[in-house]
C-alpha cells in the first residue's frame, strides 16, 4: 500500500492543478457550521471542521435533480412526450469527506444498484467521483461510528485517506481513482510504507479510543419483525417528536425521494426531491386512506428501516454509520443509540422470556 | 423513462362515472414488445406535466394490439386523465412488480374473489386463462365478484359473456339492488364465497383483492373451507413514485410492494407490519 506526503504548503498549488480536471467539493463554513460545497477557485476546503452540517450525500445525489424534459405546446411534433435530459458527469472530487459519510455510499449503493434495476443518476455521479478522505483525530461526543460498521479511519469507499501529520498529509492510496488524483495533483513524494503504516496504526487506535459513545446491534437480525414492531416503547419514543424531518434531511444514509411534475408555461421537467418519512404525504393513499397515519408509524417507520428491515434485507448490518448528525440536531434529542439499545434489548428480553 | 402512447378509446365503467377504462396504443410499435408483462403486474400511467400514479394493468398478456388500464378518480393525476380524451399523448412506464404464480397454479382450481374496483388485474387474468391457448393448463376456474350495486360492477358486457360459458363458474353479487330483474347474486362477497367456493386443499388457489373491509371479511371464510395461507394469493396497493423499490415509500417491512409485490401469499404478508 502506496502511502504519499502532501507538504502543506504545497496543498494549495496542488488544489489548482486539480481544479483544471476536477469539480473539487470540499467543507466550506456557513453561517457558524460548515457545508460541503463546490470550491471556487482558489477556494480552500477548511479541513479543520470536525463534522459538517449535512452530510455531502447532495454532491452525488442533489436534493433536487431534473430526469427528464417535455412540451406541452401541441403545435411541437413531440409534445408530452419525455425526454432524457442531457446530463454531464465529469469527473469530481470530494475532499475531506470523513470515513462515516463515505461509509454511508456502500450502504445507499445497495439501493440504487440492484440486480433488478440501477439508478443511472446516482450510479454515474458516484462513478465520477474521487472520495478523498480526511481521517478524524478527535471525534464528535455523539459520534458511535466504531460500533456502526466504521471508524474514524474507516477506508471503505474511500479513494484515498489524509492523515493530518503536522505540516503534512499523509494519502493512504486505496484506489486506482485515488492514485490518479494523487498525480493530477503533482504529489508525488512516496513514503516509507512500513514505517508509515506503524504510525498511522498507532493514531488510528488513538483515535478510536476517543469514541467512547457505542450501540449494540447484535440481537436486531434474529429478533422477529412483527415482535419489534409491535414493542410497547414506540409510544414514548415518538412522544416527542415533531416530524420536522431534519434527521433524514442530515442523515448520510436516507436516500427516499419523491418525483414532481413542474411546468413554465408549456413546457417542463419531471424531476426528484429529497423526501422524508416523517411526512404524512410521504404515504398518503389518493383515497385519503394513510397506512402510516400517525407520528408513531412513521417515527417507527424510520428506526425500523434502519436497524431491522435494512440489516434483514441486505444481511450488512445496520443503515447507519454513525455519523452522530440526527442525535446533535434533533430538535427533541430523540436519540438513535438509546432507540437502537431499546430495540436490542428488546429482542434479548424476548428471548429470555421464551426460555 | 415512460413509452410514449396516444390514448385510443376511453370506456366508463360505473354508474357513478368515477371509473374509466383507458385503452392506450404505443406510439413506437416495438415498445409494445418491450412492455412484455404477466397478469398481475401494474405500471405507472405517466401523465405528461401532472405526475404518474401506479395502475394495474387490466389487459391481459393474450390480447395484442394495445394495453388498458381502469381507473378511479381520486387525486390530481387521475382526475386530470379522466378529463383527457381518445388521441392525447401520455406515457405508460413498466411493467413493475411481480405477477401472480402462474406456474404454481398450472393444473390446479383457480377461484377468483374481488370487490369494487379492485377487479383490473383479476380482469387480465380470468382473460388470461380464457385464453385457448391456456385454459388447458388449469382444472376449473370460478370468479365471485362483487359491488355495492349492478352499475358499479367493471366489464359488465364481459361479466355476462363469461356467465354464459361452461368452462368458467360465474358468481356475481351486489350488496343490495331494487332492480326486480337482477338474476344474479345478492349478498357481500364474503358471504357468497362462503355458498359458492369450492373447498381448499392442495390443488386450489384462492386470488382476493377488494377493499380491506372485504379481505377482512372474507379471510375468515377462508380458513373454514381450508384454504392454506400459501395458497391465498393476495395483491396490495400503496403509494408509490418510482415503482422500482429505491424511492423507499411503499414498503411492508422489508419487502417493497412495487418491487417485491405487488403480490403475495397471505403466510408472507402475515410476516410483515402489513402496513397497507
Amino acid at each position: 500500500m502506496k502511502i504519499v506526503q502532501i507538504d502543506k504548503d504545497k496543498w494549495e498549488t496542488g488544489l489548482q492543478k486539480l481544479a483544471e480536471t476536477y469539480r473539487l467539493f470540499g467543507p466550506v463554513p456557513e453561517n457558524d457550521f460548515h457545508n460541503f460545497k463546490e470550491l471556487d477557485r482558489k477556494q480552500l476546503p477548511d479541513l479543520s471542521c470536525l463534522n459538517t452540517r449535512l452530510s455531502p450525500k447532495s454532491v452525488i445525489y442533489p436534493q433536487t435533480e431534473v430526469m427528464f424534459e417535455y412540451s406541452l405546446d401541441e403545435n411541437q411534433e413531440d409534445h408530452h412526450i419525455l425526454k432524457e435530459v442531457d446530463k454531464k458527469y465529469a469527473p469530481q472530487a470530494i475532499i475531506g469527506i470523513r470515513p462515516c459519510d463515505a461509509k454511508a455510499l456502500a450502504l445507499v449503493k445497495l439501493n440504487f444498484d440492484t440486480p433488478e434495476y440501477q439508478d443511472p443518476y446516482w450510479l454515474k455521479a458516484y462513478e465520477a467521483t474521487t472520495l478523498v478522505g480526511l481521517a478524524c483525530e478527535s471525534p464528535c461526543n455523539s459520534c458511535f461510528c466504531t460500533s456502526a460498521g466504521c471508524g474514524p479511519y474507516h477506508e471503505e469507499e474511500l479513494d484515498l485517506l489524509m492523515i493530518d501529520s503536522g505540516d503534512q498529509y499523509w494519502a493512504k492510496v486505496i484506489t486506482d481513482k485515488g492514485e490518479t488524483f494523487l498525480a493530477a495533483a503533482g504529489w508525488t513524494h512516496t513514503l516509507d510504507e512500513k514505517k508509515a503504516l506503524k504510525e498511522i496504526e498507532a493514531k488510528k487506535q488513538a483515535a478510536e479510543s476517543k469514541i467512547s459513545s457505542t450501540v449494540i446491534t447484535d440481537k436486531l437480525r434474529e429478533t422477529e419483525t412483527n415482535a419489534l414492531y409491535n414493542a410497547p416503547f414506540w409510544e414514548e419514543v415518538s412522544f416527542s417528536c415533531i416530524n420536522c424531518g431534519t434527521c433524514t434531511y442530515v442523515c448520510p444514509t436516507c436516500w427516499c425521494f419523491d418525483i414532481q411534475d413542474e411546468n413554465y408555461g408549456s413546457s417542463g421537467c419531471r424531476m426528484r426531491n429529497w423526501d422524508s418519512c416523517m411526512y404524512p404525504l410521504f404515504t398518503a393513499h389518493g383515497s385519503g386512506h394513510n397506512p402510516r397515519n400517525t407520528k408513531l408509524h412513521r417515527v417507527r417507520q424510520r428506526f425500523m428501516h434502519k436497524l431491522k428491515y435494512y440489516v434483514d434485507k441486505y444481511d450488512t448490518g445496520i443503515q447507519c454509520v454513525g455519523c452522530g448528525r440526527c442525535v446533535r440536531l434533533c430538535p427533541v434529542n430523540i436519540d438513535i443509540r438509546r432507540v437502537c439499545e431499546l430495540m436490542n434489548s428488546y429482542a434479548a428480553a424476548a428471548d429470555a422470556c421464551e426460555v | 423513462m415512460p413509452y410514449p402512447v396516444r390514448i385510443d378509446h376511453i370506456t366508463v365503467e360505473t354508474e357513478d362515472k368515477n371509473l374509466k377504462t383507458f385503452r392506450f396504443v404505443f406510439l413506437n410499435p416495438e415498445d409494445e414488445e418491450k412492455f412484455s408483462y404477466r397478469a398481475g403486474q401494474f405500471a405507472e400511467l405517466s401523465v405528461t406535466g401532472k405526475g404518474e400514479i401506479p395502475i394495474g394493468i387490466a389487459s391481459s398478456p393474450s390480447e395484442k394490439g394495445f394495453v388498458m388500464f381502469t381507473v378511479n378518480k381520486v387525486g390530481l393525476v387521475s382526475s386530470y386523465l379522466h378529463a383527457m380524451k381518445e388521441g392525447d399523448i401520455m406515457g405508460v412506464r413498466g411493467p413493475l412488480g411481480n405477477w401472480y404464480p402462474w406456474e404454481k397454479m398450472e393444473g390446479k382450481n383457480v377461484v377468483i374473489i374481488g370487490g369494487g374496483f379492485a377487479f383490473t388485474t383479476l380482469r387480465s387474468s380470468i382473460i388470461y386463462m380464457l385464453d385457448p391457448e391456456n385454459r388447458p393448463k388449469f382444472k376449473d376456474i370460478h370468479v365471485i365478484y362483487g359491488a355495492r350495486t349492478p352499475g358499479m360492477l367493471l366489464y359488465w358486457d364481459e361479466l355476462i359473456e363469461w356467465e354464459k360459458r361452461d368452462d368458467i363458474n360465474m358468481h356475481i353479487t351486489v350488496d343490495g339492488t331494487d332492480d326486480p330483474n337482477w338474476k344474479y347474486n345478492t349478498g357481500f362477497v364474503p358471504t357468497i364465497t362462503e355458498q359458492k367456493a369450492p373447498p381448499g386443499g392442495d390443488d386450489t388457489f384462492a386470488l382476493v383483492c377488494g377493499p380491506p373491509i372485504m379481505i377482512k371479511f372474507t379471510q375468515p371464510v377462508l380458513d373454514k373451507l381450508d384454504y392454506s395461507h400459501d395458497r391465498i394469493i393476495m395483491s396490495l396497493e400503496n403509494r408509490m413514485k418510482c415503482g422500482i423499490g429505491m424511492c423507499g415509500r411503499c414498503n411492508i417491512g422489508k419487502e417493497f410492494v412495487c418491487k417485491d409485490g405487488p403480490v403475495f401469499t397471505l403466510e408472507e404478508l402475515n410476516k410483515t407490519p402489513r402496513e397497507y
